[in-house]
């Protein structure tokens, strides 16, 4: 009963969240400098008269009232049926899954990544506050967290790319080879860089967050107790640090998906990784209307399910909670 | 062979060396505790630092088998005496004095060995169990020993828990439980020296008594306990002897005998005036109150409260001196 209650309170939540996102990046694009005949037409622009144009307008509905523009557009969404890219002349739905396929797999490694290190460096510096160790994993992560991805992708691109040869300058695959011919390995090869651009930023925040929760947690009287009854050291931590700030950690690192969908963004761009953040980029440079809405669903999506899994986690972990709602 | 006589005469040299020492102690005191000071390196405005001493000069022993309970107001740093004597004070807290446990020094790493075994602390409240772990793995962490789990159900049994509250939460439990719980905590290392730091917080008048006749019991069966309280009806249940926790030190030590119709055998006049301000006697308060540690008094801490005052009293501490079966901190008692 009360699960039931808690999935449709989310269910409700997401689907007000994506009606109003739907209207905001409606609004957002009608009131854009894109034409999308325009868009649409791109290089052929001089071979297409105006009345040519016109009637394309009027076979979109164009030529509508903006609120049944609309009520058309979502009518579409609600179908499953998000239009065709016009930069790729696909349908967006397709585009987006094949992006995201190759994004999810950069994503994922650097979100694992980030947050393992992330936490391992912020139990580090909590244990050692205010020693030299502390203090450099301080400094570390404030500058990574004051350093655009962007910046520190070229970065890594200048330094392992071309100075030292170690890694492939861009792309998600090796040039002149036959899509069916790339293997598994080059694959991972051309995933390294970015990969690592992201989950070096990404490391920053959970560091931090852990290191601060650490501390807090070692001057909890539950600690000090801990330590009158014998315990100490690496124990202790293990016991009682551990066990209070795993939570928040996991909680913290699946509401970053935004960030992580906003790093990714940049550091395909930087390293032209075919990924769903460089068709992005792409879609919002070209006028590309469909692609670009789609993918603003996709990643709201995307982004409520981080948050979502994080609360589900947290209330099926903690007892505390667990025991709030079933008592509600 | 020669051995053990070596390290037996050491111990006994060491022995009547400390009670050549120590002033009013006996060779059954299971923890002394002379001239304790503890105190705190406090940033001020600018780089200025001053040294916070919230405990100084601080006396008080307690014999195995009897109930010694400190009583002082709220907030007046009872709690770190408990703390220094487990040697898990804050680390910009500094020490000096004596403790003097079973006979032998109280040092910071004896303190290490024997803090959850042979000295344990009954703390607060239920905030000093960890919030996410069960309670009968938290009291199993503190016994060391291998049949830990066994050994925690069978205290659980002698403290009326049964055995699903094993696998209760701390925030899980009502007051009288979670009261049994930390008993049960600081009990199931083998502990022979029990701290209690302030036992009965705003509990029910029938959880304080059963938490009392643990205590009560605990010394019965040999243990030595030292209960750090503010409720001084609650300490005159159970304990054999009190003392008087004032600024930040002991300013008398009296059997409970001694608190009795106007207090007229009582030592100390700050005593006497908490004697005097109970509601079930007179109910007259004294003016002022209690000096923080940042402005203490330069001569006797009550000094400028006290009736009894004189111009001796501002020019120093007074020693603390043997007076009629206890102890008491003022030139002009009798």
């Amino acid at each position: 009963m009360n699960s039931a209650k808690y999935v449709l309170g989310k269910a409700l939540r997401m689907i007000s969240l994506l009606i109003a996102l739907c209207l905001v990046s409606f609004i957002l694009v009608k009131n854009s400098p894109i034409d999308p005949v325009q868009a649409y037409i791109g290089a052929d622009m001089m071979r297409v008269s105006e009345e040519q144009r016109e009637l394309i307008a009027e076979n979109w509905g164009l030529d509508k009232p903006p609120i049944e523009q609309f009520f058309s557009w979502a009518g579409a969404i609600v179908q499953g049926d998000f239009g065709t890219s016009m930069i790729y002349r696909e349908p967006v739905i397709e585009v987006i899954g094949q992006r995201f396929a190759a994004s999810l797999a950069l994503m994922g490694v650097a979100w694992v990544l980030s947050g393992i290190f992330g936490f391992l460096m912020g139990i580090i510096a909590g244990m050692n506050r205010g020693k030299l160790i502390d203090r450099a994993i301080k400094w570390y992560c404030l500058t990574l967290a004051a350093t655009p991805t962007f910046w520190l992708g070229l970065i890594l691109l200048i330094i392992f790319a071309v100075w030292l040869g170690w890694f492939p300058i861009g792309m998600g695959v090796p040039v002149g080879v036959l899509s069916e011919h790339v293997s598994i390995s080059e694959k991972l090869y051309h995933l390294i860089l970015p990969a690592l651009t992201l989950s070096i930023v990404g490391v920053a925040n959970i560091a931090l967050h852990t290191r601060q929760k650490l501390l807090d947690v070692l001057e909890s009287d539950y600690v000090l107790f801990a330590r009158a009854n014998g315990e100490s050291g690496l124990g202790l931590v293990w016991q009682h640090g551990v066990r209070n700030i795993a939570l928040p950690a996991v909680t913290l690192q699946f509401a970053s998906f935004s960030e992580l969908f906003g790093g990714s963004v940049l550091a395909e761009q930087v390293f032209s990784y075919p990924g769903l953040g460089q068709a992005t980029v792409s879609a919002g440079l070209r006028g590309d209307v469909p692609l670009l809405l789609g993918i603003v669903l996709i990643s709201a999506i995307f982004v409520f399910s981080g948050n979502l899994i994080g609360d589900i986690i947290c209330s099926v972990v903690d007892p505390r909670i667990k025991e709030d709602r079933s008592s509600v | 062979m020669n051995i053990k006589n070596n390290i037996s005469n050491l111990q006994h040299s060491n022995l009547s060396e400390q009670s050549q020492y120590l002033s009013g102690t006996s060779r059954n005191d299971l923890l002394v505790v002379e001239n304790l000071s503890v105190s705190f390196i406090q940033y001020q405005s600018g780089m200025k630092q001053r040294n916070l001493e919230v405990i100084c000069d601080l006396n008080v022993n307690v014999r195995s088998g009897e109930v010694v309970a400190i009583v002082g107001s709220s907030g007046s740093g009872k709690s770190l005496l408990a703390h220094a004597i487990l040697g898990i004070l804050p680390s910009n807290a500094k020490v000096s004095g004596t403790m003097i446990y079973n006979g032998q020094a109280l040092t910071g790493e004896r303190q290490k060995a024997i803090r959850g075994s042979e000295i344990s602390l009954i703390p607060q409240s239920v905030n000093y169990l960890d919030p996410l772990m069960k309670v009968g793995e938290q009291v199993q962490n503190t016994i060391k020993t291998k049949d830990a789990k066994v050994r925690q159900q069978q205290i659980f049994q002698r403290y009326q828990l049964s055995k699903a509250a094993g696998i209760l939460y701390p925030f899980q439990l009502s007051g009288g439980m979670a009261r049994r719980v930390l008993v049960a905590t600081a009990v199931s290392g083998g502990a022979k020296l029990i701290i209690a730091d302030e036992p009965t917080p705003g509990l029910h008048p029938e959880v304080v008594a059963e938490t009392l006749s643990h205590l009560k019991e605990l010394a019965d069966q040999g243990c030595g306990v030292l209960m750090i309280t503010h409720d001084i009806e609650a300490a005159m249940k159970i304990a054999d002897r009190i003392a008087v926790f004032y600024a930040g030190t002991t300013v008398e030590v009296a059997p409970i005998e001694d608190f009795t119709n106007t207090g007229e055998a009582l030592r100390h006049p700050y005593t006497k005036a908490l004697w005097k301000a109970l509601p079930e006697n007179d109910f007259t308060p004294i003016p002022g109150f209690q000096p923080t540690p940042a402005d203490l008094p330069s001569g006797c801490l009550f000094e400028p409260r006290c009736q009894l005052r004189t111009a001796a009293c501002g020019a120093g501490k007074p020693e603390m001196a043997e007076l009629r079966g206890g102890q008491v901190r003022c030139i002009h008692a009798t």
